[in-house]
């Protein structure tokens, strides 16, 4: 192994080998074939394909909140293939943030304390630490003057926005985002896609992002194209 | 605050209607269960202490004999036998030591004889047929209480004049005999004798008042021609009459005599007893359980449209037992309110039951604030919330959020 094989290997934050996943309803069908691919840390990542492709299936295997599936999959590392779910979603909490395509920010709540809910759960930090964090991530996304204001009562791309500070509020390696502009108009889409760039540029942040939105792939570092279960490019 | 709280504490006050509606069924259903629960403790007291105004919890007698065979049956020699009671007197040998003995039993309060003879009131050409009771009147006061029901003398008199006697209030409207007067007792052993008459009780009940009668012992046994130490009847109180039946036991192991426990004496009583009890607890348990179908419902609603919240909460990283936490949180905070709730209620519905004034036997309604009552209805309160909470909390728990983001 070369020295520059070896950095790249060093430097990479999420790894699969080999993962086959099969659905059984309503008949057996396999879903993915042999996946393997690696993502190095400050990548802007983007999985483009038909729907069918599987490439929303992988997202959420990458996310390891499914978990029905075989082969192996690393993040930081660690290998996360059998793990129990309780031990995940420490993992989810603390390493990877999520951006929807429906914002899912929880209605009765502020922005502000939408942003705060997972870094009150991973509660490393005081609730005083947590709140000027979440200041300061909503200040980062433009909102900072809306962080008191029930989530509900934003506009779409506000949403979004809130939801990406929430993704960010735990520094995680990475932010996984599935169809992340798919419910926002071009101009929201392109702040969301500044903003992606942006955390990855200036920030180092890992971003793996599933889209249907052509451009919004080719802007990214890395496009990985999906067909029927593989990876063509 | 812990996070999964400050979730549950913001579910409960976003949809105030539907959480008024649960703590409501809850204050409900709490407060008719202690409610109906001191009533019926209640009315186990006030039939009790009616009860015990005549009857002791333990009383000790010569059983009747049933002759047996002089010979043992052996085989091929078949015996004719002609069992009957036997002809002896149903007097206790040596009472004053079996009375010794019984007041050595450490649950033992009160021993005291009694002879009881049936008798004869008459005034004039009046006559009645009734029951004179001859008791030592300090230890029978002890045992009855029988000053609390007096209506008229002097309870003490009877101490001082062996002659003294005191009536129930039946006989003496009857009779239309007041304090001071002279009655006269013929006993079934043909003995005349006249009282005086020292004192009136009211038992309220009419039956009793209509009969009975208080002597002295030794009156007593000169009616029935019989000598200071004919004692028919040995009565013990003990500390807690629901015991009644296991020292009961003990007293007849150790001293030979029949003893009879008050619950085994008034069977049917009991027996009535027990059907309100079960009823009831039935009635109670039953309002309480559906107060906890209403938690029920309300948190599977709540569940169902929360689940997309659920599902994130998951994708952040909340567990299952958190998610549980929070929906159980939830539950129990309805059932808190609805339990402080109830106990207002129930104390309030109690405070008016008490005043009220329902007469004959009972007097004012027999009900009280049962702590014991209240304690119990608060568990079994929380403890059905709870599980209200947390079979849909599981279920919740349970949701697999990659089914939900990818609808």
């Amino acid at each position: 192994m070369t020295i520059k094989q070896q950095l790249i290997t060093n430097n990479s934050i999420l790894k699969t080998q080999g993962i086959d996943k099969f659905f059984y309803q309503p008949t057996e069908f396999q879903v993915l074939k042999k996946i393997s691919f690696d993502v190095k840390k400050g990548e802007f990542l983007s999985m483009v394909g038909k729907s069918g492709s599987g490439k929303s299936t992988l997202l959420y295997i990458l996310s390891t909140m499914d978990t029905e599936y075989k082969g192996e999959l690393f993040i930081d590392g660690q290998l996360m293939t059998g793990l129990t779910k309780d031990q995940l979603a420490e993992i989810r909490n603390q390493k990877i943030g999520f951006v929807f395509q429906f914002h899912y920010l929880l209605p009765e709540f502020s922005c502000l304390q939408n942003v705060m809910i997972p870094a009150l759960k991973l509660g490393k930090l005081s609730e005083k630490e947590i709140e000027e964090k979440a200041y300061n991530k909503l200040e980062i996304l433009g909102l900072k003057d809306q962080a008191l204001k029930p989530a509900s009562k934003l506009s779409g791309g506000q949403q979004q926005r809130v939801a990406i500070a929430r993704s960010l509020i735990n520094d995680p390696l990475i932010i996984m985002g599935d169809e992340p502009t798919g419910n926002l108009d071009s101009k929201n889409t392109n702040i969301v896609f500044d903003i992606f760039q942006e955390l990855t540029k200036d920030f180092g942040q890992t971003i793996i992002a599933v889209t249907h939105d052509d451009d919004f792939a080719r802007k990214s570092d890395r496009i990985i194209e999906m067909k029927d279960g593989e990876i063509i490019r | 605050m812990n996070i999964n709280s400050v979730i549950a504490k913001t579910y409960i006050f976003s949809n105030k209607k539907l959480t008024a509606v649960a703590v409501l069924g809850v204050v409900l259903g709490m407060s008719i269960y202690i409610f109906m629960n001191s009533m019926m403790v209640g009315f186990d007291k006030s039939s009790n202490a009616s009860l015990f105004k005549s009857t002791s919890h333990i009383r000790v007698y010569k059983d009747d004999e049933i002759s047996k065979p002089l010979l043992s049956e052996e085989k091929g020699t078949p015996i004719i036998v002609n069992p009957k009671v036997v002809p002896v007197k149903n007097t206790i040998i040596n009472p004053n030591l079996v009375i010794e003995t019984i007041l050595k039993q450490k649950d033992v309060t009160v021993v005291t004889p009694q002879v009881t003879s049936n008798v004869f009131y008459n005034n004039g050409k009046s006559q009645i047929s009734g029951l004179a009771v001859g008791i030592k009147p300090d230890e029978a006061n002890q045992m009855y209480n029988i000053k609390s029901f007096m209506v008229d003398g002097d309870f003490d008199a009877l101490k001082s004049n062996p002659n003294g006697i005191l009536i129930g209030s039946g006989i003496s409207q009857k009779m239309n005999l007041s304090i001071n007067d002279n009655i006269n007792l013929t006993s079934s052993k043909g003995i005349n004798r006249n009282f005086k008459i020292v004192g009136i009780f009211k038992t309220n009940n009419s039956n009793i008042d209509k009969t009975k009668s208080y002597i002295n012992i030794a009156s007593a046994q000169q009616l029935l021609k019989e000598g200071a130490s004919y004692i028919t009847d040995i009565n013990v109180n003990i500390y807690d009459p629901e015991e009644a039946e296991t020292v009961a036991k003990k007293i007849e192991n150790i001293t030979g005599y029949k003893a009879e426990g008050w619950k085994q004496a008034n069977e049917t009583l009991m027996a009535a007893n027990r059907m309100r009890k079960m009823i009831i607890t039935f009635v109670s348990l039953t309002i309480l359980l559906v107060a906890g179908f209403g938690i029920y419902n309300i948190l599977n609603m709540t569940v169902s449209q929360k689940i997309n919240d659920i599902a994130i909460l998951k994708a952040m990283g909340f567990k299952g037992k958190d998610v549980i936490r929070i929906f159980v949180t939830q539950a129990v905070s309805i059932g808190l309110m609805g339990v402080i709730g109830g106990i207002f209620l129930a104390t309030i519905l109690i405070t008016i039951l008490k005043k009220v004034y329902v007469g004959g036997d009972i007097g004012y309604f027999p009900i009280d604030y049962e702590t014991k009552k209240f304690i119990q209805g608060t568990i079994i309160g929380l403890v059905i919330t709870f599980f209200a909470g947390y079979i849909p909390a599981k279920k919740a728990a349970n949701v697999d959020p990659v089914e939900i983001f990818r609808k």
